[in-house]
This record gives C-alpha cells, sequence and structure tokens, in this order.
C-alpha cells in the first residue's frame, strides 16, 4: 500500500517535471522600483515560467494574491515563478517592497 | 515614513495575531510568558540571520529553496499547533476543572509550552525576515533617512502588536470554561490555513500540482488584500482564488487532527488495584 502511494506520488511529481520542461518562459525586469513590462501576455490553459530579473541593487517580492505567488528576489538576482495553468482573466501583481511603484498584470487570453 | 511603517505593520500583524492566539491558548499556564518571549526572541534573531542567507537559500534546490524553506516552516509550526490541540483535548477535563480547583500548578504546568514557544518563533522567522529585507533594501538604497525609517518601522511595530493584543484580551475575556474549546477551535483552523498556504509554496516550487487552479473565485465579495480579509487569510487561512491541492491540505489537516484527538483522547481504561499485567505473571 505504501510503495503504491510512492509510485503514484512518484508519478505526479515526473508528470509534473514534464510539464516543466515544454512550458513557455517570459521575462520580467524590475529596475528603478517598476516592472519592465507592466503588462504580459499569456496563452489560457497553459504552465508558464517567469523569469523574474532584479536590475535594482535592492531586494524585491514578486508578490500575487490573484496568482498566489510571492517569492523575494535579492538585489542583483533573478528568480523564476510558475505559474498557471490559469483560466482566462487579468491577474495582477506587485513588488512588495514597493507596492506604489512596482504593479503590473498578466492578462491571460 | 508611512510606506515602512505599513509594511512593517503588515508583516508584524500575521505574527501577533499568531502570538495573540497562542497566548490565549496557554491562558493560565506558569511560566508561558517566558517560553513565548523566549521563542519571539529566538524568531527575531533567526529573521536576521535568515535575511543574511537570502541569496543562498533563494538559488538553492535549483531555485526552489525559498518556496521549501517556508513550506517546511509552515509544516513544522502545523505539527506543532496539532500537537498541542491533542494534547490539550486529552487533558481538558483537567484543564478545565484545574481553573477551578487547586493544583492548577501540577496540572498546567505540565503543558508542553515549548510547542507554542516554537509556533510563535516560527512566525516571527517567516514575517521577521521580510521586515529585514524590506529595512535593507530602503536603506542601501538610501531613499529614507535613518530617523524616518526606524520610526516607521517601529510605529508598524507598534501597531501589529497593539493587535494581537487586542485578539488577546478578547479571547482572554471568554468564561475559563470555555476558553480551551475555543481557542482549541481557533488553532485548529490556524493550523489548516498554514498546511493550505503550505500547499501553494509547493505548488509554486511545482513539487505539487495544483489539481485545479482557483476551484472557486470570491475576490469579488471579499479581496484577500482588504482588511478583513487580511485578517481571516492569517486566522481561518482564507484564500480568495484557492488551489485544489489547498483545499484538500486544509481539509486533511482538520480531520487528521480530529483522528487523532478522537483515536488519543479515549478515556484511559481504569486503574484499580493492581495493574492487569502484573497480576497474570506473578505465580
Amino acid at each position: 500500500m505504501l510503495r503504491l502511494t510512492l509510485l503514484s506520488l512518484g508519478l505526479i511529481f515526473a508528470s509534473g517535471a514534464n510539464l516543466a520542461a515544454q512550458e513557455a518562459t517570459h521575462t520580467l525586469v524590475i529596475k528603478d522600483h517598476r516592472f519592465q513590462p507592466t503588462e504580459i501576455e499569456v496563452p489560457a490553459g497553459q504552465k508558464i515560467t517567469l523569469l523574474v530579473k532584479n536590475e535594482d541593487p535592492t531586494p524585491e517580492e514578486f508578490e500575487s494574491k490573484d496568482l498566489k505567488r510571492e517569492k523575494v528576489i535579492p538585489g542583483g538576482q533573478q528568480a523564476t515563478v510558475n505559474i498557471g495553468p490559469l483560466k482566462p482573466g487579468k491577474y495582477e501583481f506587485f513588488g512588495d517592497f514597493n507596492p506604489k511603484t512596482a504593479r503590473g498584470h498578466i492578462v491571460v487570453k | 515614513m508611512l510606506g515602512a511603517a505599513i509594511i512593517v505593520f503588515r508583516e508584524v500583524f500575521e505574527a501577533a495575531l499568531i502570538v495573540g492566539i497562542v497566548l490565549a491558548a496557554s491562558a493560565g499556564a506558569p511560566g508561558r510568558s517566558g517560553w513565548v518571549s523566549g521563542g519571539i526572541a529566538a524568531g527575531v534573531v533567526g529573521a536576521g540571520i535568515l535575511a543574511l542567507f537570502a541569496s543562498t537559500i533563494a538559488a538553492a534546490v535549483s531555485g526552489t529553496g525559498q518556496e521549501l524553506f517556508n513550506a517546511a516552516i509552515l509544516l513544522l509550526a502545523v505539527g506543532m499547533l496539532g500537537w498541542h490541540i491533542v494534547w490539550t483535548s486529552r487533558h481538558g477535563r483537567e484543564l478545565a476543572a484545574s481553573a477551578r480547583a487547586v493544583g492548577e500548578a501540577v496540572i498546567s504546568g505540565s503543558r508542553p509550552l515549548y510547542v507554542l514557544a516554537v509556533v510563535c518563533g516560527l512566525a516571527a522567522l517567516r514575517e521577521g525576515s521580510e521586515i529585514v529585507l524590506f529595512l535593507y533594501g530602503i536603506a542601501a538604497g538610501g531613499g529614507a533617512g535613518a530617523v524616518s525609517l526606524s520610526a516607521g518601522g517601529l510605529l508598524g511595530l507598534a501597531g501589529g502588536v497593539a493587535c494581537g493584543a487586542v485578539l488577546y484580551l478578547g479571547l482572554v475575556r471568554i468564561p475559563m470554561r470555555l476558553l480551551f474549546t475555543v481557542t482549541n477551535w481557533m488553532v485548529l483552523l490556524l493550523a489548516a490555513g498554514m498546511a493550505a498556504q503550505a500547499a501553494g509554496f509547493l505548488v509554486q516550487a511545482d513539487l505539487l500540482p495544483p489539481l485545479g487552479d482557483a476551484v472557486w473565485d470570491t475576490s469579488a465579495v471579499l479581496r484577500e488584500d482588504s482588511v478583513i480579509g487580511k485578517v481571516l487569510h492569517t486566522l481561518i487561512g482564507y484564500v480568495a482564488r484557492p488551489d485544489g491541492v489547498q483545499i484538500l491540505f486544509y481539509v486533511a489537516t482538520l480531520i487528521g487532527i480530529w483522528l487523532l484527538t478522537r483515536w488519543t483522547g479515549r478515556p484511559a481504561p481504569p486503574r484499580l488495584g493492581v495493574p492487569a499485567g502484573r497480576s497474570a505473571a506473578t505465580p
């Protein structure tokens, strides 16, 4: 029973890894506490990888309640954020350490 | 200054609500303030160290170190909260009686307070490390003076602690007879919410399938970043657009802890006279 559970868990992880290999990557740059670009358009129902490059010397947190994602990106570094598959709509994201300037959204079509 | 105050407030607020519940759940236990403040102090020190290694953690395990770390901290807290519930429900009758009878110290003194200290420490660690990174960012960016920054930070800290204090003072007004029932329910929902949050981090790390993104969407009714939304997110794990696997973790935690209390909470067999084992073995 336990072996069966472990096997099925393994399959779930393996299928996750397979999907990861196929997904598209979109780059998001943080500069002067702003996101560039501020709008990203992605297709619905697909897994997407966001490559967030922080070109500021200070840390920033990529955060989105709509996408349920939060990830701290140290100054001068980059990180990937996996999102999707998503339903069509507008998903806002922001920089938690500079919420006034660092704002953007993803349009899923 | 206001920007710093708001961001520090938001992080402290979450940790303060958790500490408020923990303090109410351990009401009447001698030595609890020492345990809880010790836990918080350890968490704050840990937050500073954690912030120092933020880059290392972020880059670890092919870029998923941060997610794994957060999920591990949350699941550890879930375990501690679960253990607290199992313990108090097992000794619930004694606890309620001890509130009236003499010998309170004997019974409540044996409560596993380190469990609650760890929960407070983990809350301070998680929220504190974000505050350290944020304040470091402002200080390094030269955006604000040191005085303005510390004033904002202290204002945010005071505001967050005040919210936790209000929650605690409200809870301890509940009659002792009911208090542990109420706090046990709150701790149960807190644990379930943390488990769902941990599941969210594991989905983000691509280690768990979401099993359906946004199974329902209540963001039109209650936004998660509204004040009430934030309070409910911290207290009962409110998520406006939950993943299927988050719901699964939430429900599994509720049922799992409940089953454990049923299993361990069965009244012990009467221990009258000679223990059964010995009476059979002695000739």
